[in-house]
């Protein structure tokens, strides 16, 4: 029988189908104990709608896989960053047309930006480092809306928390 | 689960994956909800409900950009704000009920429920601030970055709450409010340093707002008095930056706990949660 973490592990994210959770890093802990699959799992941001369709997959594929009871936990802290994504998680995204996230801000004091850092968001398209900001909220929390100034095709970007 | 088309996923026999709409559970399902001891169970709800209602209300106010901003990419932004404080609303009535169930009205519903649609205007305890009508952008321009950097900056110091879902919810909430903060100051220095029409109407929407900000600092003791500091440095700056003035404090316009605009919002936020208390969606 496949491990509870292999079959967890092939659950995909529900707003980016493309990631599974635990290309995400959403996927904290799988642990198999005498009464049944404990997964726990994050959120990516407080209002992300998307955390009550994650328990239900993650349950529904253990118990196709032939697990009884499973209890899906979540933790708040530490708080997820997009930091977690695996190398794998980034390179799908790049493939499916998002730019992947740079390195996450550090802890500390935080300074007000009062215009958009200069970012080096390479075009998922056509590679070009050119590339203006539209906005950074999109059609879900996690990314920002970007443009190319070569190809001028627009393309989300997984935005750096 | 991945799914050949969208019809397949439709007609799955598994109705939580639409949680979009339907099913929402415990915010708090999992997680270890136990008090610390040392900590005051009363004191930490009341806490979780003031910071729980202020979340609610403003939320409800961004929402109702959505179809009505100037621009789909702020239409966008707006909501998303609106969702992120959603997020935390739900969060932390759900700790407040937790920690004390005495505050959650008797009703057949679920603890944050309970607390958004089942309570009177006079049991919310959100500030003023979010609770004033909107309409113009250049005032819900102000209001937000006053909102955001404020609570930006006692949800850094939350971060060390003694309870551990608290810090949590704080630490979340640090890396979703910078965004917010910075949109709301970027938009107010583009205002204030715009045109002189749109210089005019968001310094007016600065002046509507500020008689509001006394009520958001009411501690006295070093902590709060940072606080405010903290809150007064980053207006400066984004006043300077949009070339704005520093509003003169006028007094509150009404006294009382609650201004004339909650009774209207909450009338229309909680009218289909009483009118069908048994509906789920
Ligand atoms: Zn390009």
């Amino acid at each position: 029988m496949v491990s509870a973490r292999a079959v967890a592990e092939t659950v995909t994210d529900p707003e980016l189908p493309m990631l599974t959770l635990a290309d995400l890093g959403v996927l904290r802990e799988v642990e198999e104990t005498p009464d049944g699959v404990v997964v726990t799992i994050t959120p990516t941001y407080t209002g992300c709608p998307a955390m009550d369709a994650m328990r239900s997959d993650l349950r529904s594929a253990l118990h196709q896989a032939g697990f009884g009871a499973v209890d899906v936990r979540t933790v708040l802290s530490p708080a997820w960053t997009t930091d977690w994504i695996t190398a794998t998680g980034r390179q799908k995204l790049a493939e499916a047309g998002i730019a992947p996230p740079g390195a996450a801000p550090r802890g500390g004091p935080i300074p007000l930006t009062l215009t958009a850092p200069p970012k080096r968001v390479a075009c998922p398209r056509c590679g070009s480092p050119d590339t203006e900001l539209l906005s950074e909220f999109s059609a879900t929390a996690c990314k920002a809306l970007r443009r190319c100034r070569a190809c001028a095709e627009p393309f989300e970007h997984v935005k750096e928390i | 689960m991945s799914f050949d088309n969208a019809y397949e996923a439709l007609t799955e026999d598994n109705d939580t994956r639409w949680a979009f709409g339907t099913g929402f559970t415990d915010p708090l399902a999992g997680m270890d909800t136990s008090v610390p001891s040392g900590v005051d169970a009363a004191e930490l709800a009341r806490s979780c409900l003031w910071l729980g209602d202020d979340a609610l209300i403003m939320s409800h106010r961004l929402q109702e950009w959505v179809a009505a901003a100037p621009e789909l990419e702020d239409e966008v932004a707006l909501a998303n704000i609106g969702l992120d404080l959603l997020g935390q609303a739900r969060l932390l009535l759900a700790r407040a009920a937790k920690a004390d169930p005495a505050l959650v009205p008797a009703v057949n519903q679920s603890d944050e429920d309970a607390l958004a649609f089942f309570r009177a205007a006079e049991d919310f305890h959100n500030v003023r601030l979010v609770e004033l009508a909107g309409g113009d952008f250049a005032f819900s321009m102000a209001r937000l970055l006053v909102f955001s950097t404020w609570r930006l900056a006692l949800f850094q110091r939350l971060v060390d709450s003694p309870d551990q879902v608290l810090t949590a919810i704080a630490a979340k909430g640090v890396k979703e409010l910078t965004y917010h903060r910075d949109y709301a100051a970027r938009w107010v220095v583009r205002l204030g340093d715009g045109t002189d029409l749109s210089h005019e109407r968001m310094q007016a929407g600065l002046d509507e707002v500020w008689p509001y900000v006394d009520e958001l600092f009411d501690g006295e003791n070093e902590d709060d008095k940072a606080l405010r500091e903290e809150f007064d440095a980053v207006m400066a700056q984004v006043i300077t930056a949009g070339a704005l003035k520093q509003p003169y404090l006028r007094p509150v316009p009404t006294a009382g706990r609650h201004t004339e605009h909650l009774e209207p919002l909450l009338a229309e936020m909680q009218s289909v949660a009483r009118a069908h208390p048994d509906a789920t969606w």
